[in-house]
């Protein structure tokens, strides 16, 4: 009963811009591999510079052995989230093929990050071939193609469960049409595949479905994979808001943000029960690792939705401006923008917009 | 011998009638219409299936017919009428399958795949036409056509799908209420014949490169054995480089850098994704072709599967895929000169670019085009 009622409030407090007022919040940082721990500095760096009432809480992720005898999260890392219930993540190694779960899989299960979050913005300043790109893609991320339940039936022969389930799919449409009505979007589209996947893609769609009527002023449609595939590279201002399951939020996402200019400059957020981790989603480049190359813009943004989830908007806002700013400007670009500034002398640059 | 020769498609054609005895069948016998010129020159025309489809596909079926007859090709269609959302209407599966495995090709629209099924299956009837014909490979040849305005440029890549099982198994149930499992199922027997299928493919066509999409970093077993088969298929091809890439690297890679590409092997849903991504690039559903091989025959479609439905009637779709795909089966059928006349025919028109359809930036209908089309066939 106690443990409820600690938990009520401690959720209560998470909602409003309440805690605003309580002073410094702990984060959990997860620095990770690679390019990891540079662009997690200059993030610090950035957000040190603005202000932000923030202490950092950094752990360390590399698989232990526990107690069964499966490598896993160590606990610390799992506590440290659970009890401040925000972190910030920089990209992780997923070995391929090899016997160990996926590090990124393993963290989501963990904290029930049921959905994946990411907004892909046409950037001013950075000309790519597609323009006035502003679509988000919501993923659900808990289950789906990933559910990670394979077998090898008899030789040869390999079996991969697509597990969809009416909660999560539920609790994913309900997130969808919440964000786009709390962030003044006008349209959800449901992206799907249920003329080949009748039962699983086809309970998917109704609970979309479902939550649409329970949003009238949000407008819904719904359409197959291929269909958006093709036409998101034709014309990608036809979509606003995108919800869908597993694998397919994985490729669109990505493909967005190809639109865009890479993940390099999309930021992602999983939205979890007990919390939520925003994360870069770029791989941890281990050529340029340790050379002061990286471009930090991926990891600083999802830092802005952070801070933003936390109801910090007035510290977002002045350094995703200060950010976007940046790059509008050119004069500080890093190699994968086509500049030849280094890491730091980005951050710099932002750090001195915001002062 | 002369009677002989007259009467010969006429027993033939009885002959079939029996076979597919049944009532409701809607291929009109050409055989019947083409008796003197079967006389005149026995051995030179060829039997083909025809299956419009749904949505736009009868209108772009009608054009590609056009063409055929104004440049005198030599090919009989044997039409079917085959279609999910019309089960009244459509002939049965066995005719159609019987009908392609002795043509050994077909030419055919778009099917749409309706959300549900009456009769509550899972399968939809183009799952059951590709297991029923065992048309394992799907090629599409994703090309910059010259005169289509699009972001992209000089693209050439080519990408051959696995289409009879993966994602499209249609082996689903519903554990308990709520929860509903669905069935990917990777083989190693048909993963390894995709392989060596992609590897063929690139050294017949002088290609350099093979891409396999996956997702493997997940799908450590299931992708795992796809891509291992993919591997060990490579290096049985020393002369052709071997790449491997995630599928959701593949898609953003696509959209900012698609020249990068040359052949791709993909398993089934990883390679509709990626078919219609690419032809999105080039242009949209309306200008792509593609094929679906089995041992036996070849079933050329157009290569991103749009019906296109809410056009029907209105005389706008364009017919520039189908006219693509016939040529191709031109060329499969060994009558290249018939299919580079097509081919350059249409080629000409985008080039000039006085008639395109709306979908590539243009005002002008089906019907125009397909006209335009026949005006500038330079007859062999």
């Amino acid at each position: 009963m106690a443990a409820r009622l600690v938990k009520k409030l401690s959720s209560a407090n998470l909602s409003g811009s309440r805690f605003y007022s309580s002073g410094v919040r702990k984060c959990t940082l997860i620095p990770g591999d690679g390019i990891g721990p540079e662009i997690s500095a200059a993030v610090q760096k950035i957000f040190a510079a603005a202000n932000v009432p923030i202490e950092w809480e950094s752990v360390d992720v590399t698989p232990v052995k526990g107690p069964d005898g499966k490598f896993g999260i160590p606990q610390a890392a799992i506590d440290s989230v659970n009890k401040n219930k925000v972190g910030l993540k920089g990209p992780l190694m997923t070995p391929v093929g090899k016997g160990h779960r996926s590090l990124n899989l393993a963290l989501r299960k963990e904290f029930n990050l049921y959905a994946n979050v990411r907004p892909c913005k046409s950037l001013e300043g950075y000309k790519t071939l597609y323009d006035h790109v502003d679509v988000v893609t919501i993923r659900e991320n808990t289950e789906g193609e990933y559910s990670g339940i394979e077998h090898e039936i008899v030789d040869g022969v390999v079996q991969s469960i697509k597990l969809i389930t009416e909660d999560a799919s539920r609790r994913v449409a309900e997130f969808a049409f919440q964000y786009t009505k709390e962030n003044n979007r006008r349209k959800v589209t449901a992206v799907h595949k249920a003329n080949i996947m009748r039962m699983s893609d086809g309970l998917f769609l109704r609970c979309c479905r479902d939550t649409a009527e329970k949003f009238p002023d949000v407008k819904f449609e719904e359409k197959y994979l291929d269909t958006v595939c093709l036409n998101m590279v034709q014309d990608p201002t036809q979509y606003d808001v995108l919800v869908m399951p597993n694998l397919y939020g994985d490729i669109l996402s990505d493909m967005c943000a190809g639109l865009v200019g890479g993940l390099g400059l999309t930021p992602s957020g999983n939205i979890g029960l007990n919390g939520a981790l925003f994360e870069s989603v770029h791989g941890t480049a281990p050529d340029i690792a340790g050379q002061d190359k990286a471009n930090p813009t991926a990891l600083l943004l999802s830092a802005v939705m952070m801070l933003k989830y936390m109801g910090l908007t007035e510290h977002a806002k002045k350094i995703e401006q200060a950010c976007y700013d940046t790059i509008k400007e050119g004069k500080y670009l890093t190699g994968d923008l086509g500049g030849k500034s280094k890491c730091s002398d980005f951050t710099n640059e932002i750090c001195s917009k915001i002062a | 011998m002369a009677l002989i020769t007259r009467n010969l498609p006429r027993i033939l054609n009885q002959f079939q009638a029996v076979q597919s005895a049944t009532p409701r069948l809607l291929h009109t016998t050409i055989i019947n219409n083409t008796e003197a010129e079967v006389s005149d020159r026995p051995d030179s025309r060829r039997v083909c299936t025809l299956i419009p489809g749904d949505g736009v596909g009868p209108e772009l079926v009608y054009s590609v017919q056009e063409v055929f007859k104004a440049g005198g090709v030599p090919v009989d269609f044997e039409s079917y009428f085959f279609s999910e959302v019309n089960p009244t209407l459509s002939a049965p599966l066995d005719t159609v399958s019987k009908s392609i495995s002795k043509n050994r090709v077909c030419l055919k629209g778009i099917l749409a795949t309706p959300d549900y099924s009456h009769t509550g299956e899972l399968q939809t009837l183009n799952m059951k036409l590709r297991n029923a014909l065992d048309l394992y490979a799907n090629v599409v040849h994703v090309k910059s056509l010259p005169g289509v305005r699009s972001r992209h440029q000089n693209i050439d890549c080519v990408i051959i799908r696995e289409q009879t099982e993966g994602e499209y198994s249609a082996l689903e149930h519903e554990s308990v209420k709520g929860v509903v499992e669905c069935l990917k199922i990777v083989t190693a027997a048909k993963s390894q014949r995709i392989a060596k299928f992609a590897f063929d493919y690139a050294t017949k066509n002088g290609r350099k490169k093979v891409t396999a999409v996956h997702k493997a970093n997940i799908m450590k077993l299931g992708d795992g054995l796809f891509l291992r088969s993919c591997e060990e298929m490579a290096k049985l091809y020393p002369k052709i480089e071997f790449e491997r890439m995630i599928v959701d690297n593949c898609t953003m890679q696509m959209v900012s850098k698609p020249q990068q590409f040359d052949v791709m092997v993909t398993p089934n849903l990883y390679g509709n994704i990626v078919d219609n991504l690419a032809s999105g690039l080039v242009g949209g559903a309306g200008v792509v072709a593609g094929a679906s091989y089995s041992a036996e025959c070849v079933v050329f479609e157009p290569g991103a599967r749009h019906t296109f439905s809410e056009a029907v009637g209105k005389n706008v779709a364009n017919p520039t895929a189908m006219m693509l795909c016939s040529a191709k089966l031109l060329h499969h059928i060994n009558l290249p000169a018939y299919g580079n006349m097509i081919r350059n025919a249409v080629d000409k028109v985008l080039k000039d670019g006085k008639v395109r359809t709306k979908d590539i930036g243009g005002q002008s209908n089906t019907k125009e085009f397909t006209y335009a089309v026949i005006n500038n066939l330079v007859p062999v």
